[in-house]
């Protein structure tokens, strides 16, 4: 029971907040653990995914997270879904090379296809292990539906880094990040501002990458959510419209019962 | 007796098959012509809402198994995989993940329903232990379910529960190796839930069909409690009740597409988007929302075999209550004590369930220890003595002449027949 649980949780927390701020005046205490709220394209019954925003997360992903992290559940055919054209999904796929088993019977390689899943950057958990100092860099497929705060933790992750506070004795590694549960996080601070160049123009803050990264992974996590918002709307109409009128007929069957 | 039915339909073919096997007589009988009191309000909806969601969760349930494989290596990504590949199986995902959460809401009204206006009393005793299987049923289902996706959640609620075997003493162990399979939850305990997962819901239906037909064999309750006294107190079930139920079932779909279109995830625990692993415990296990009063029972008792015993128990003392209320008046609308003490006890098992959702720390435990001990209180002492105590209001002649408007619900109008123990049909 989630929701319930986050809510008293939020209760709880809001009310520590108060305490806090009152009994210390620091600002910087009520900060720490505390989402952001960016405000998404895709939030509320008719929210839709920014094609641009996801576009050029897409472009981070590719370029920045993917060296780290997978992206196992999902197709390159998905990209379709935020705007590329089928040629586009197949030159994004091609420039990948995936393991086959040649006609020789021997382990060889081939060009991705749309239909293949994304390409994960290591071999197995170990393998990630081993390059990164120990740390395994967690699938990003549904990571975020996997993560209380949704969209807002994430974007908090990935613009929560900064210097700890004085006294803070950190991990070898570790890093130290507001957002992060116990705020140590073995993730390197994976966005700077001016990171990536987009082509379309816009400029490349830490807080624009992130929210466009987000928003890619947002899609990625429910490739369904548009057409899942629109047949709910219809369908709510419709259920609405059954009921008035199931209503109606009910108030005439029973008009002769006293 | 053998002998073939004399059947009154017109349409040969219908004749010919009722003649042989009276379906469409007895149909008609017990969902057409049946008599049902007159003076329903909109919380004899539930038991029909409960019956639909069931028939759903088995036609979603159905068309996932087809797509799903319970392999410990594979469970997680299958259930991906129904998500992005298979057409509309986010849909049927949703549905059926956000209709187990539907299920008890729906069946939790019922029961309450039931308790405030005492339909567990005689003679619909069996009827109502008959639900109680259900609910146990549900429980037991919902919970292998809730194993299937193969996320952190499922492995670890599967992993707590399953354990609570172990505090039976000598053979507590043995059993939890016999029901894992192995010495952890693992594949084979996978395979077995996927297995009884399937197999319970037809269970189910069994039981319901029981259900239906002591149901029928009894007649319904209704709001003020009393017996049928003649036909005037009854409308046919069609169309009456036929129409109302409609209204009623399109408010719940209603109430279900919100969730399933707009916040799928809603009741779900973001934990068991993570795949499975036994080496890693989440930092927090939480069962499902229907499940935190039990958990919330079972915490609150400091040794293991104690609180396991208490945890079963709050559903076994359902079993007895019909002989736990000493009162004769069905109706909580005449019994001013009962009355009060019912919403005391519904804002206890509120309070069971936010205790279940919390750590047991600070204020929690203490919450948890009073709530716990007001639900087998008002269960094992306050029932049998106010029942004794109490001075029922006045109860109407009979449904078609009530003394008491029933929908204003006020107190006794002049002329009301003095409370009487309940009459046998
Ligand atoms: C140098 C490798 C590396 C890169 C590049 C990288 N990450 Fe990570 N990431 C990690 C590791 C390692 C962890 C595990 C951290 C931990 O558990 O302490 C992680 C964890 C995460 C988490 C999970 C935090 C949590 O709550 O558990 C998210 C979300 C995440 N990364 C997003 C991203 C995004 C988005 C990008 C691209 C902008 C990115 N990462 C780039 C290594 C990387
Ligand atoms: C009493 C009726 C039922 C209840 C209460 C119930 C409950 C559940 C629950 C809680 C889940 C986990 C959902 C999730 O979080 O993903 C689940 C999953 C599943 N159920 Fe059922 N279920 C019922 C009937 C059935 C039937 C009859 C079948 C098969 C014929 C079935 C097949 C499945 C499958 C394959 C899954 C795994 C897919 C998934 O996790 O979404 N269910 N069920």
């Amino acid at each position: 029971m989630r929701p319930a649980l986050s809510t008293a949780r939020a209760g709880g927390q809001f009310a520590a907040t108060l305490l806090a701020a009152t009994l210390l005046a620091a600002p910087a205490i009520a900060q720490e653990g505390q989402l952001p709220h960016p405000g998404w394209s895709f939030s509320g019954p008719f929210g839709t995914f920014d094609r641009a925003a996801a576009q050029r997360g897409f472009q981070i992903y590719k370029e920045v997270c993917s060296n780290c992290h997978s992206l196992k559940e999902a197709y390159y055919r998905n990209l379709e879904g935020i705007g590329l054209s089928e040629e586009q999904v197949k030159a994004v796929a091609a420039s990948v090379t995936v393991p086959t088993i040649g006609d020789d019977g021997q382990p060889a390689e081939r060009p991705a296809l749309p239909s293949d899943h994304f390409k994960s950057p290591f071999a197995n958990d170990k393998a990630a292990r081993a390059a990164l100092n120990g740390a395994l860099p967690p699938d990003l497929s549904v990571i975020v539906k996997a993560r209380e705060g949704g969209p807002d933790y994430v974007y908090g992750v990935l613009t929560g880094y900064g210097e700890p506070p004085a006294g803070m004795k950190m991990g070898d590694g570790m890093n130290y990040n507001r957002v992060f549960p116990g705020h140590q996080i073995a993730m390197p601070q994976p966005l700077q501002a001016d990171q990536v160049q987009y082509s379309d123009g816009t400029k490349p803050t830490l807080d624009q990458e992130a929210h466009d990264v987000v928003t890619f992974l947002t899609f990625i996590a429910n490739p369904e959510m548009e057409s899942r918002k629109q047949i709910g709307v219809k369908i709510i109409l419709f259920l609405a419209m059954l009921t008035g009128i199931t209503y109606v007929v009910k108030r005439r069957v029973w008009s002769d019962v006293h | 007796m053998a002998g073939l039915h004399k059947s009154d339909y017109k349409n040969p073919v219908v004749n010919w098959i009722d003649t042989r096997l009276p379906l469409f007589t007895m149909m008609n009988k017990e969902y057409a012509v049946f008599p049902t009191p007159k003076n329903f309000n909109y919380f004899w909806n539930f038991g029909a809402l409960a019956t639909v969601t069931l028939l759903l969760m088995i036609a979603t349930g159905v068309f996932l198994a087809m797509n799903y494989t319970p392999d410990s290596n594979m469970a997680f990504d299958s259930v991906e995989r129904i998500m992005r590949d298979v057409n509309y199986g986010w849909l049927l995902r949703y549905a059926h993940a956000n209709g187990a959460s539907m299920f008890f809401i729906v069946v939790y009204i019922h029961i309450f329903r039931g308790l405030y206006y005492g339909s567990y009393k005689t003679p619909r005793e069996l009827l109502w232990m008959l639900g109680v299987v259900i609910l146990l049923l549900m429980m037991a289902t919902a919970f292998m379910g809730y194993v299937l996706p193969w996320g952190q959640m499922s492995f670890w609620g599967a992993t707590v529960i399953t354990n609570l075997f172990s505090a039976f003493p000598l053979v507590g162990n043995a059993i939890v190796t016999w029901l894992w399979g192995g010495f952890a939850v693992g594949d084979p305990t996978l395979h077995r839930f996927f297995s009884l997962h399937y197999l319970l819901p037809f269970v189910l239906i069994g039981v319901v069909f029981f259900h239906v037909v002591a149901l029928h064999i009894t007649g319904s309750n209704n709001p003020l409690g009393i017996d049928v006294k003649s036909p005037q107190d009854t409308l046919p079930f069609h169309p009456y009740y036929t129409i109302k139920d409609s209204v009623g079932l399109c408010v719940f779909f209603m109430v279900w597409a919100a969730f399933v279109f707009f916040a799928p995830n809603f009741f779900g625990d973001p934990d068991n988007y993570i795949p499975a692993n036994p080496l890693q415990t989440p930092s927090e296990i939480v069962p499902e929302w229907y499940f935190l009063p039990y958990y919330a029972i079972l915490r609150s008792v400091p040794n293991k075999l104690g609180g396991v015993c208490m945890m079963f128990g709050s559903i076994l003392v359902l079993f007895v209550l019909p002989w736990l209320d000493t009162s004769p008046v069905r109706s909580a609308r005449f019994r001013p004590i009962y009355r009060a003490l019912f919403w005391v006890h519904v804002v206890a098992c509120i309070a069971l369930g936010f205790v279940g959702a919390h750590r047991p720390e600070g204020w929690w435990v203490v919450l948890g220890r009073v709530a716990t001990t007001y639900y087998f209180l008002h269960f094992l002492v306050l029932l049998p003595i106010i029942g004794k105590l109490e001075r029922p209001l006045p109860l109407p002649e009979s449904i078609s002449r009530p003394v008491i408007p029933p929908r204003g619900g006020g107190g006794p109008l002049p002329g009301g027949a003095p409370a009487k123990p309940m009459e046998k049909p």
